[in-house]
């Protein structure tokens, strides 16, 4: 444990962080103490500030206003060098990795010190086996799964012995089980007096892991407070300002024909680093919500890109929708038999980031109707029915027709998920339909694709989300490695099970 | 202190029309200072690389011609530019379309053949253009290789072509040995568009491609698909606009309006071929595009700009004795000026003082 | 000397210009930027160095200037892109059209003028060897610092850390940047770098293989120097047999025209040329796409602050 005098005052304390981008105020006159040897767990929606502040702790992003004390002493963290130098580590949560160098290299590289690769090696044996934390160094990252490049991540700090570990949404990429054991190296870590900031918005985790968290909203600090004492419904309610109802969620009546059937499709991988899908067999039958869960980098946007049709399968039969094989067709083809698709990158797939919301609509509306007038774009059309979409998904955007951009994450999804919805697809095939959404607009998301289903289509969603799926699907497989397991009612399964799919166990249990 | 750039959260149009004017501005200094040190006076330098040309009718008229095959190959590059594809090899369509065209110029030498030869010239240029502008289409697409370099590497292939051809099997026997073609019949000789007047009907091919460009990229779902190429590829593809045809298509197009630069030059301007068409049209023409912000008006009134530094470079070679390269820096320049000028559009500049005081 | 003999050692002299260019341009590569404007600095290179031993009367004064000359355009290049975050392609090409015509400004009053080669090297009993001597043992010093230069980036790139530093700017610029480390600093010096070299191949280009200056004269030196970059996948010792390789194929097509085999010599020129396209079309064919690209090459990096 640290000395007795250190207890007295936090290890780190933030006065008054503000950070201004533009008219944005990401985070406004934020306080935040840590004591040595706390789990402090910093809590909030998507985007309530909670990345931007650790970017300020860690250096990576300078704040507008405010103060930051070490220790007790006032000091200015310009660079994360300095940062990782008066004893910080951080562990992103879009890994701060490089594919092509190997693990010992991606370690490397992140010291402060000069250390040779063998050094580093020695090491990383070293804490590997003292956090049952095992990594091979000559691996390249690429080939490694999600756990494993985190395994690094929180390697690469821990050789630096840090005072306070961060650690923004750890989880969200890791198997129920990874999670367990994650959160075990962090107990320990704790033990030993090392402080950690543990940024989630999942409360389950919070209240195993933390005894203080700071609640964060809009940027601001709106409660400090013992998750274990309070309940979870009240907790929810601060994060999220007003209570998030729930999705009514009607069982499906009697399901309809399929819609969809994938029957053994298989595709080679697409890049150097691409996965292959291995025989999947799949149905979505009219009026009900089908969900794919996964843990990341499992085969997910190669199951979206085939069934979408951005990639084709030598085979016809593989793939058809309401009944026509389609495998060999393109995208075009597929949303003339009825099919509609959300991918999971908003900016930059699903529509074009500079683009106005009206030429967006284009994207997957230039086929027919009466935004194209034989090979003319019809701009007034194209502007109409942008607008009947913000109006008819609640979509906040500014007003008039602005940019993608412009919008935040939650609304740009409304916005893409209601261009497929205004076309009432025979079926609509989404991939991480709430990905870094805020609470309100997911659950109208939500929401609209059981809403979509009951209305007749058949609705595919494919999720690293397990609540969500368990809220909305009616039927559930689990995705690992290009393989699909089979698909059964979710009443069937629970989480350990569906967690032993995702590590690839099934068999072997 | 130091400067930093911070994105725009919305594109300001008044800098988006202000961006190229400021490069013009900062790539005048540049080459006056430039001229400065060279120990001529930079004000006798902008009398004759502008004032002169624009105050004589016959320079304006030059303008005119020198502009025509600018825009003609600038307008093309703005459909490969827009779709964020690189052809850079420009100057060899417009060369390999000089060669077909002047091919039934050659062959119909000194025959009776009519009307029909010119209209087929012009296709000719215009398919050899893009035939040679398709090469590294079809090797990006069917092979995934780099289109900047193979675009590049024609451009020398094509010279030899046509020094081969000038030198060899075209030289006019009659020639006293110098290595260029017979000049060609009226036949073949694209008229001037007035009477007397040395401007030729390569600028009506110029003003309609223009115009139908205007069309195309304002008007039509080619348009808007050229756009989203460009802008978010993924977005395109999920769109359903095959990055393959796309890509063959913006090259031909390209390639076939260089081609018609060419053959418009040789049957317009310079009546024969010879082992060098082009003072560099065909890269100048990237400059002239960028300039232009790759929109077919701003094109047109950058050809017309661009044009004056040739004509300018030629008087100042004579009255100041001011090299011709001069002219071939301040291009360089000036589309490094564009380029950074663009920055402008899209980000701020913020000068910071001392970083974050409590 | 046989005629074995004296092919070789133009091989070698045909390669040296093109090995150094591209080492450069590798580096700059592997830190995440394209450069295109390698052909405008190598001619800036060519110039300077002419006009520097012409003015100095000294080969070593002559070869610093052309440096100097990549450098000073190697660092406008890093304003623009860097400062500016413009488009790299863009900016390259624009950099190579104004090294073109300041050159020939430059240049102008040096044309006709000539140098005496450069003293290759002389050691007693090794350069004597029949067959080998010359070859391996009586080059110019050029020769000798164009293969230690590649050597040692080869050894920088992979065993030292500001090599680790580099390649890890030129994988992944925003992870770099969230651990820290300078990127742009970092681009700017293998910009820097990259421009040397380019100002070094120029040099020897006009001090050594022609010792003249001719407008142009690097007539697509600097485009095929992109090109073996691309060819070696990033690799300096791919780079090596590269452009050897490619040096073999301009001499040997020199040697055809001079043989008179009846091929009009324009074919021959194209040569190179060709071969690069070929080259190019070979190593998509065999992999598919271009291996070993670092991760971020082309894209500006304006840092979120």
């Amino acid at each position: 444990m640290a000395s007795g005098t250190a207890a007295a005052q936090p290890l780190v304390e933030l006065r008054g962080i503000t950070k201004r981008y533009g008219e944005l105020l990401a985070n406004d006159r934020i306080d935040l103490a840590i004591e040595p040897g706390e789990i402090h767990a910093l809590l909030g929606e998507n985007g309530a500030g909670k990345s931007t502040l650790v970017k300020i702790l860690y250096g990576v992003v300078e704040p507008s206003a405010g103060e930051i004390r070490w220790q007790g002493r006032p000091v200015t963290i310009g660079s994360p060098v300095q940062a990782r130098a008066l004893g910080l580590g951080m562990v992103f949560q879009h890994f701060s990795l490089f594919d092509e160098l190997t693990v010992a290299e991606n370690i490397a590289v992140a010291l402060s010190e000069e250390w040779s690769l063998g050094e580093v090696r020695a090491k990383l044996a070293d804490v590997s086996r003292a956090y049952g934390l095992t990594l091979e160094p000559d691996r390249a990252v690429w080939t490694l799964s999600a756990g494993e490049r985190q395994r690094i991540e929180i390697v690469r700090c821990l050789l630096q012995n840090p005072k306070l570990l961060i650690l923004d949404e750890p989880t969200s990429v890791l198997t129920p089980q990874e999670a367990e054991h994650l959160f075990t190296t962090l107990d320990k870590l704790a033990a030993e007096g090392c402080a950690i900031l543990y940024i989630s918005h999942k409360l389950e985790e919070v209240r195993r892991l933390c005894r203080r968290a700071t609640v964060l909203r809009g940027g601001r600090v709106v409660g400090t407070l013992d998750p274990r004492e309070r309940s979870a419904r009240e907790i929810a309610a601060l994060m999220v300002g007003t209570e998030v109802g729930e999705v009514r969620a009607a069982s499906a009546d009697a399901p309809g024909a399929d819609v969809l059937r994938v029957s053994r499709l298989s595709l080679p991988p697409a890049g150097l680093h691409g996965k292959a899908l291995v025989g999947i067999d799949l149905t979505v039958r009219a009026g009900e919500v089908v969900g794919i869960a996964g843990v990341a980098g499992n085969g997910q946007s190669e199951l979206f890109a085939a069934l979408s049709g951005e990639r084709t399968s030598g085979t016809a039969d593989a793939i058809a929708i309401a009944g026509r094989a389609c495998g060999t067709l393109g995208i075009d083809a597929r949303r003339r038999l009825g099919g509609a698709f959300v991918p999971e990158e908003r900016l930059g797939h699903a529509a074009a980031p500079t683009h106005r919301l009206s030429e967006n609509t284009l994207v997957s509306h230039h086929g027919g109707g009466d935004v194209n007038r034989s090979g003319f774009i019809v701009l007034d059309a194209a502007r109409r029915l942008a607008r009947s979409i913000i109006q008819s998904f609640d979509v906040r955007a500014p007003a008039g027709d602005p940019r993608a951009k412009q919008l935040s994450g939650g609304n740009l999804q409304k916005f893409v998920i209601g261009r497929e919805m205004v076309k009432r697809p025979k079926l609509l095939v989404v991939d991480q339909p709430t990905w870094g959404v805020d609470a309100g607009a997911a659950r109208l998301i939500r929401q609209a694709l059981v809403d979509l289903a009951r209305e007749g289509s058949a609705v595919l969603v494919i999720s690293q989300d397990l609540d969500e799926l368990f809220e909305i699907a009616d039927r559930l497989a689990v995705i690992h490695d290009g393989h699909l397991s089979p698909l059964r009612p979710a009443a069937e399964w629970t989480r350990e099970a569906i967690g032993l799919e995702m590590l690839g166990t099934r068999d072997a249990a | 202190m130091r400067f930093e750039l911070v994105p725009r959260a919305n594109v300001s149009p008044v800098m988006r029309a202000v961006a190229p004017v400021v490069a013009f501005l900062t790539a005048f200094l540049i080459a006056g200072f430039v001229i400065w040190l060279m120990g001529r006076s930079p004000l006798a330098a902008f009398e004759v690389y502008v004032t002169q040309p624009l105050s004589d009718p016959w320079a304006l008229q030059e303008l005119l011609v020198k502009a025509t095959p600018l825009a003609l190959i600038a307008i093309g590059l703005s459909y490969c530019f827009r779709a964020n594809l690189w052809n850079i090899g420009a100057e060899g369509q417009f060369i390999m379309g000089a060669i077909f065209g002047s091919w039934l110029a050659l062959k119909t030498h000194g025959t009776e053949a009519g009307f029909w030869v010119l209209p087929l010239m012009m296709l000719l240029g215009v398919a050899g253009g893009a035939l040679w502008g398709l090469i590294p289409a079809f090797l990006k697409t069917r092979f995934g290789v780099n289109e900047i370099l193979t675009s590049l590497m024609l451009v020398y292939v094509a010279q030899l072509v046509l020094d081969y051809l000038t030198r060899g099997p075209w030289r006019d026997p009659k020639g006293f040995n110098f290595p260029q073609s017979v000049t060609f019949d009226p036949a073949a000789t694209l008229p001037p568009i007035l009477e007397g007047s040395r401007v030729h009907w390569g600028f009506v091919f110029a003003m309609l491609a223009i115009l139908v460009t205007a069309i195309v990229v304002g008007r039509t779902l080619f348009g808007y698909r050229l756009k989203l190429t460009g802008d978010a590829p993924r977005a395109a593809r999920f769109a359903g606009f095959s990055a393959r045809s796309t890509t063959l298509a913006v090259f031909a197009i390209s390639g076939g309006l260089a081609g018609l630069a060419g053959i418009s030059e040789v049957a317009g301007q310079i009546g024969q071929m010879q082992p060098s068409i082009s003072p560099g049209y065909g890269f100048t023409a990237i400059t002239v595009a960028f300039l232009g912000r790759l929109n077919p008006l701003g094109i047109l009134v950058a050809a017309l700009v661009v044009a004056l530094t040739f004509i300018g470079g030629e008087s100042a070679q004579i009255l100041l004795k001011l090299p011709l390269d001069l002219s071939n820096a301040f291009q360089g320049i000036l589309l490094l000026c564009v380029l950074a000028a663009d920055a402008l559009v899209t980000y701020r500049l913020r000068v910071v003082g001392r970083p974050m005081t409590a | 000397m046989t005629t074995f003999e004296a092919i070789l050692l133009t091989i070698i002299t045909a390669s040296t210009p093109l090995l150094i260019a591209s080492i450069g341009e590798l580096v700059t590569e592997r830190s995440g930027v394209l450069n295109l404007g390698v052909e405008g600095m190598m001619v800036m290179g060519a110039v300077c160095s002419f006009a520097g031993a012409v003015t100095f009367d000294s080969t070593i004064l002559g070869v610093l200037c052309g440096i100097l000359a990549g450098v000073l355009m190697a660092a406008l290049f890093a304003l623009v892109v860097l400062g500016f975050a413009a488009n790299q392609v863009g900016s390259g090409l624009a950099l190579t059209i104004f090294g073109l015509g300041l050159s020939g400004l430059i240049g102008a009053p040096f044309v006709g003028a000539r140098r005496d080669p450069v003293g290759a090297l002389h050691i007693p009993g090794l350069s004597d060897l029949p067959m080998v001597g010359r070859v391996l043992f009586g080059q110019d010093p050029f020769v000798y610092a164009s293969l230690v230069l590649t050597l040692a980036v080869a050894w920088y790139l992979t065993r030292t850390r500001s090599g680790l530093m580099l390649r890890s700017v030129g994988e992944n610029h925003t992870s770099a940047h969230g651990l820290g480390l300078p990127v742009l600093k970092t681009r700017l010096l293998a910009i820097l770098f990259g421009g040397a070299c380019a100002g070094l191949a120029g040099g020897y280009l006009s001090l050594v293989y022609t010792r003249f200056w001719s407008p142009g004269m690097t007539a697509g030196r600097g485009w095929i120097a992109l090109a073996l970059v691309v060819f070696a996948a990033w690799r300096p010792g791919w780079l090596l047999a590269g452009a050897y390789l490619f040096g073999a194929a301009t001499v040997l097509q020199l040697h055809a025209q001079a043989a008179q085999w009846g091929v009009p010599s324009q074919a021959l020129s194209a040569v190179p040329y060709v071969a690069t396209i070929l080259a190019l079309l070979l190593l998509s064919i065999r992999h598919g796409r271009a291996i070993g690209a670092p991760g971020s090459l082309g894209s500006p990096f304006v840092p979120d602050r």
